[in-house]
């Protein structure tokens, strides 16, 4: 039996998860974006990119709560379409960090030696890079949009994920269960995806959704500044940085696409927190 | 080796492996360096071979490094394509703005999180530490851009207490407050924990026992012992505050680094890319080492240690 069960909270305590008004708020929240934007096309009352659907710049009205933007188009529909956009791309870019700095992470930590003290030399010096002007560097050679900002936020955030799992491997690989893996002739590649992986998979599960929200908000904020998802496209950060000239004028066209952001965001931290708390082995006594 | 000269030396090798990714990144920038220094102006051959000896492309690949390696520890950022200025003066004359910009974010950022941190971590898991906290999440959540309009919006616009745009200090207050409360969040929770932490200490249960005001407990015994683990914060956080500057500068229509970084990527200006990553990555490490020093300042313990 791996020992990846006893690091694991008892299945009952998933409800612990849930076990704090803000964790249960977020979660609730969440659920309402991630509905909002996979029913986008059933439920937003026009299409997100049609524009002169009503007047310019026009407030919120019954017809269309949120008001309108420049060109006409309804901003209530654009943002439940843009979720589409955001969360997905927030999640790519998750995936993309978590997937490579695990490997890196791990890889390192296990072959250990010259190999480990170069590779966290070269972690610690990705870390220098300011996150964001990283991701700016990377699209200044991928290019503009919205892919390329994701892959951009995605590979700037490597190095946070390598160093954290790195630690967590170096934990494991002195511990019993390794050692005699090692000793019934597993190979390298056994031990570190059926022995030190599974172990893994708390850390890994905190680390990802503590920095899902960063994800999102990484990326957004590259939308705002033109080097992600562009327009017509129903971003969140696009939207935002459109709304920018028509403030003064048209609040509406900034408040609305911010607010949803800020609650996306806020409501992953909610759950991310909750989750760390109840998967950290320190903080539920386990270990 | 004595500790000061140890931690300057191991600056080298990290200045000289941040330069050598933002050369090897910028190698597969898309499009032909040549085709870029000259805006996309139709030119001869001959002048197409001319620009390239300039720029020092005619040369083997490991020569360009070297050379550009040399540049770089020498000062030398190359000229801009756009602007046909050096990249260094053109750094230098922004650097006010976005120094100006980062001192008053700062500035609003430590107060309010060691405010706010103090505040929660006397009494952790009381009402004000719950409320504090989420304070704080809401902070870490917030995205500056959005959080800067909404300033502009109701305080400039709505109530015109303040300028929107402009030069002078008042016009700085939106701004300082938006890189802040970026900032705040992160160093709030890092100080209540410390507090926290600090607060059980047998020489903080000696001071109780002496007598002591709850305020000197706090401001003489536990702050000066808290405050380690935040300083490395805000080593980190001056990252934030480079890639707060980049948002907020956009949001304020503020000149300054951010705004330049922006442009120079967008008309592919490769010289200005390199030499504005070059700039902000050795600040940072600068500043983080001027950072590990103050430790020793702080600290008497982790002076005796390093003697």
């Amino acid at each position: 039996m791996s020992a990846a069960i006893a690091l694991l909270p008892p299945r009952s305590n998933l409800a612990r998860v849930l076990g704090t008004p803000g964790a249960a708020a977020g979660v609730a929240v969440l659920i309402l974006l991630v509905l909002g934007a996979v029913f986008a096309p059933l439920i937003a009352p026009f299409d997100p990119v049609a524009t002169r659907v009503c007047p310019r710049l026009a407030p919120p009205s019954a017809a269309n709560l949120f008001g309108c933007d420049l060109f006409g188009r309804d901003i209530l529909s654009r943002i439940l379409h843009g979720g589409r956009y955001s969360l997905s791309v927030g999640l790519l870019t998750v995936a993309i960090s978590l997937i490579a700095g695990t490997l890196i992470g791990m890889t390192i930590a296990f072959l250990g030696g010259r190999v480990d003290s170069i590779g966290t030399r070269f972690i610690d010096v990705m870390l220098g890079f300011p996150p964001i002007v990283l991701a700016i560097l990377i699209v200044a050679v991928l290019g503009v949009g919205a892919f390329n900002a994701a892959l951009a936020v995605g590979i700037s955030g490597v190095p946070r994920f390598a160093r954290v799992v790195r630690s967590a491997t170096l934990s494991l690989v002195g511990r019993e269960f390794v050692e005699s893996a090692r000793a019934v002739g597993a190979s390298q590649g056994r031990i570190l995806r059926r022995h030190l992986l599974p172990n893994l998979v708390p850390v890994l599960i905190v680390l990802a959704s503590l920095d899902l929200g960063t994800a999102i908000l990484s990326t957004a904020t590259l939308s705002f500044l033109g080097l992600g998802a562009q327009p017509p496209t129903p971003e969140w950060g696009a939207m935002l940085n459109a709304g920018r000239e028509f403030m003064r004028y048209a609040p509406w066209t900034m408040i609305f696409p911010g607010l949803v952001l800020f609650l996306a965001v806020m409501s992953v931290n909610l759950v991310g927190d909750r989750l760390s708390h109840v998967l950290d082995p320190r903080a539920s006594g386990h270990v | 080796m004595p500790w000061l000269l140890r931690r300057l030396l191991g600056v080298v090798p990290t200045l000289f492996i941040t330069w050598t990714i933002v050369f090897a990144v910028l190698q597969f920038i898309p499009g032909d360096p040549v085709m870029l220094a000259l805006g996309g102006t139709p030119a001869s051959d001959e002048v197409i071979r001319n620009e390239r000896a300039r720029l020092g492309l005619d040369r083997p690949i490991h020569e360009q490094y070297l050379t550009f390696l040399r540049k770089m520890a020498t000062g030398d950022l190359g000229t801009s394509y756009q602007q046909r200025q050096p990249v260094a003066r053109i750094i230098a004359e922004q650097l006010p703005h976005s120094a100006a910009l980062a001192a008053g974010g700062l500035l609003v950022g430590l107060i309010l999180g060691v405010a706010l941190g103090i505040f929660a971590g006397v009494r952790p898991h009381g009402w004000a530490d719950t409320a504090t906290m989420s304070l704080a999440l809401i902070g870490v959540s917030l995205p500056s851009f959005w959080i800067g309009m909404m300033l502009i919006y109701v305080f400039g616009t709505m109530l015109e207490w303040v300028p929107i745009l402009g030069d002078g200090i008042d016009a700085l207050i939106l701004p300082s407050i938006t890189v802040g409360l970026f900032l705040a969040g992160g160093l709030a929770r890092m100080i209540r924990s410390a507090i926290i932490e600090t607060m059980s200490q047998d020489y903080i249960r000696t001071a109780h026992a002496k007598g002591l005001s709850a305020f000197r407990i706090v401001a003489k015994h536990a702050m000066r012992n808290a405050v380690i683990p935040p300083i490395t914060l805000l080593g980190v956080q001056f990252a934030f505050l480079i890639g707060g500057a980049v948002v907020t500068e956009r949001v304020f229509a503020r000149q300054g680094l951010g705004t330049l970084l922006i442009e120079a990527v967008l008309t592919k200006d490769v010289p200005l890319v390199q030499g504005l990553v070059v700039y902000t990555t050795s600040a940072y490490i600068i500043v983080n080492l001027l950072i590990d020093m103050l430790y020793g300042v702080v600290d008497p313990r982790i002076r005796a240690a390093r003697a």
